[in-house]
């Protein structure tokens, strides 16, 4: 493999790594909040998936020109992130509210549940065979200073650099931001009270809004969707959100794009069959040498749940 | 009849505790009551029985020790897979059954082993995703080790136990292949097996050390209790246990079949199964899986070729299978019985006073 194929796959694994990272960050802030590792929520970003696919093939006659192409795709990733959000919301207000006060594996197999029925749904919304993703564009590469970019990739990042953007201010400069990142160092019980109870709403919110935006980057970076797309992607995700210190935003991010590095470079070392394989494989030996994470605390208490 | 009747009356009497008798006796005389569970419903009952073993493993590892566990189908298939690789005539090993049986088993115990000596350090969640990630890991190696594994298609055919021997001059191997009831005895003197001997792990001192650790593992390292040695067992004995589910099941079917069987999917179905049966009780476990599986594999198909027969007669065309919202139809399932039961439907009575002691 020569440098310049070498950088191409690291530049399919950024972009792709980004999303991840966003729907890494929604199983994050869900297990930094209540406690429950979401397993519904790559079906939930299927939906959203789903939702955007369904808006850019009725909205305009696509391909178009790169403006309105930006436009058009913001506005997709606006509306499937409000739906993936309140979907979340509605799911937790719903399912996962009456078993806080459960056996902590009890709201697992809820969120198996949900996932069940979400996937059912989309099965029955897109069918059961691969969707194609709308072409945006009418040129699919531009070449700048040499390299040929695709144009699909800069898509990726208009739409995943703003909400990351966002999240660091809301983290790091919002009073509400720091509430809800301290939550996570309470325990579980809290979150029943009335004051947490709206954090946990807005991180339930928070997390299928990412969602909902990176479906959309997902859609425009793979070319089609189909139901089972989420149930891939959420495996990944929580790789990542797992790789880098579950409970900890920023380490979902640098573990959403070294889930995409390495997933690049094992597709264009051993071909894309070895790809999940090669992930965990590398997450299991890392986990082995650094059993928090990358970001993740310590732990205080030997082996508690 | 009668004769009959007066000894259930007295097993129940003896059995109050011991459940297990007359449920097995009821199982065991299951395929006289109904030719059609002699015949068609036999090979999907079988399997139902089979998983059951499987959850016995997981309920030793997330039940009484209480570390979560996602890949408990990649041991199934490892174990399945052995069993293959050493009976199958295309390999030159065809070694007997029983052997490979114990073989397979001894070995997908010993890679329960290695994935838990690095990992029991790991929290939870994170025990939880290596679990997962091994899981999937095997799955992978399945479909693409094709010269090993056959690939997709899966490895057989497997002769089935008991070829080459004759008693009374039956060869026992055709016989499993006609009829689908030796299976179905077979898989049930192994389920019972494997209850009696989870029950009398549970009651073992190992048992208790597991319950231990689980509730409070300081406490129990202070009364000199290795923690890592303990949980390393329960991954051992789990391995163990779905491995030789495994083997049942691909000699059952005759062939390893779809790798994809073993992955994530599975494990998930068999975890959600322990778990609204009731985590750490063995009626529970069997409780649970007879209904998931029995609901998913026995139930849908019956009642979607009941309908279809209905709606070609009425209305000529079949439109509406109830196969199209299996998946629906089972999470709501999973999330009705956790609202309203979360702790299982038959909870261990240790799980039901703790929740209790909470609430008050």
């Amino acid at each position: 493999m020569d440098v310049a194929s070498f950088l191409e796959q690291c530049g399919i694994g950024i972009t792709s790594g980004g999303f991840l990272g966003l729907i890494a960050v929604g199983y994050t802030l869900v297990y930094g909040t209540v406690g429950l590792i979401h397993f519904a929520h790559g079906d939930v970003v299927m939906l959203g998936g789903c939702l955007s696919l369904a808006i850019l093939s009725f909205l305009v006659p696509l391909p178009v020109d790169p403006l309105t192409g930006c436009l058009v795709v913001v506005l997709a990733a606006t509306c499937s992130g409000l739906f993936c959000g309140c979907l979340n919301v509605c799911i937790d207000q719903f399912v996962y509210r009456p078993l806080r006060n459960a056996p902590p594996l009890s709201p697992l197999v809820s969120t198996i549940g949900v996932s069940f029925v979400l996937m059912n749904v989309g099965l029955i919304w897109i069918g059961p065979t691969d969707r194609a993703f709308p072409e945006i564009f009418l040129e699919s590469t531009r070449s700048v200073g040499g390299f040929s970019i695709a144009m699909a990739d800069l898509l990726v990042l208009v739409i995943i650099v703003p909400p990351v953007l966002c999240l660091y201010l809301l983290f790091r400069q919002t009073r509400f931001g720091r509430s809800l990142r301290s939550i996570a160092a309470i325990t579980r019980a809290t979150a029943r009270s009335g004051e947490a109870g709206k954090l946990v709403i807005a991180a339930f919110f928070i997390s299928g809004f990412l969602g909902g935006v990176a479906s959309v980057a997902a859609g425009v970076h793979a070319t089609t969707i189909n139901y089972q797309m989420g149930h891939q992607m959420g495996l990944y995700a929580l790789t990542a959100a797992v790789l880098g210190g579950i409970g900890s935003v920023p380490g979902a991010l640098v573990g959403g794009l070294i889930v995409g590095l390495i997933r690049a470079i094992s597709v264009a070392l051993l071909g894309p069959r070895w790809a999940i394989a090669s992930v965990f494989l590398v997450l299991i030996i890392f986990l082995a040498f650094r059993p928090q994470g990358i970001f993740g605390k310590s732990k205080t208490r030997g082996g508690q749940r | 009849m009668n004769i009959q009747c007066a000894s259930l009356s007295c097993l129940m009497k003896w059995s109050k505790k011991n459940w297990e008798i007359p449920v097995f006796t009821i199982l065991a005389l299951a395929p006289w009551f109904h030719p059609a569970l002699a015949g068609g419903l036999g090979g999907q009952i079988t399997s139902v029985l089979i998983i059951c073993i499987a959850a016995l493993g997981l309920n030793v590892m997330v039940g009484f020790t209480g570390l979560l566990h996602l890949g408990i189908a990649s041991f199934f298939g490892l174990g399945g897979l052995f069993l293959a690789i050493l009976t199958v005539p295309m390999n030159p090993l065809e070694i007997g059954f029983l052997p490979a049986v114990f073989v397979s088993v001894s070995v997908t115990a010993a890679i329960g082993t290695l994935l838990g000596s690095p990992t029991l350090r790991l929290r939870g969640e994170y025990l939880a995703i290596v679990t997962l990630g091994f899981g999937e890991v095997v799955r992978v190696l399945f479909l693409n080790l094709e010269n090993v594994t056959g690939g997709t298609q899966g490895l057989g055919p497997i002769p089935p136990p008991g070829s080459g021997i004759f008693v009374t001059g039956i060869d026992l191997g055709r016989e499993f292949v006609v009829d689908s009831r030796w299976f179905y005895y077979l898989s049930l003197i192994v389920l019972f097996v494997v209850v009696l001997l989870v029950r009398v792990l549970e009651k073992s001192t190992l048992g208790r050390a597991w319950i231990a650790v689980r509730e409070e593992p300081l406490a129990a390292a202070t009364i000199g209790i290795s923690a890592t040695k303990v949980r390393l067992s329960a991954f051992t004995i789990a391995a163990g246990i779905a491995g030789l589910a495994g083997c049942l099941s691909v000699a059952s079917i005759g062939t390893t079949g779809d790798p994809n069987a073993f992955g994530f999917n599975r494990s998930v179905a068999i975890l959600c199964a322990v778990i609204i049966g009731g985590l750490g009780s063995i009626s529970g476990t069997l409780v649970g899986v007879t209904i998931l599986f029995g609901f998913d594999i026995v139930v849908i198909p019956w009642v979607d070729s009941w309908m279809q027969r209905i709606q070609e007669q009425v209305f000529d065309v079949s439109f509406f299978t109830l196969g199209s919202w299996r998946l629906a139809l089972v999470g709501i399932a999973l999330i009705v019985v956790m609202r309203f039961r979360p702790v299982g439907l038959i909870p261990s009575r240790r799980f039901a006073a703790e929740l209790q002691e909470s609430q008050q």
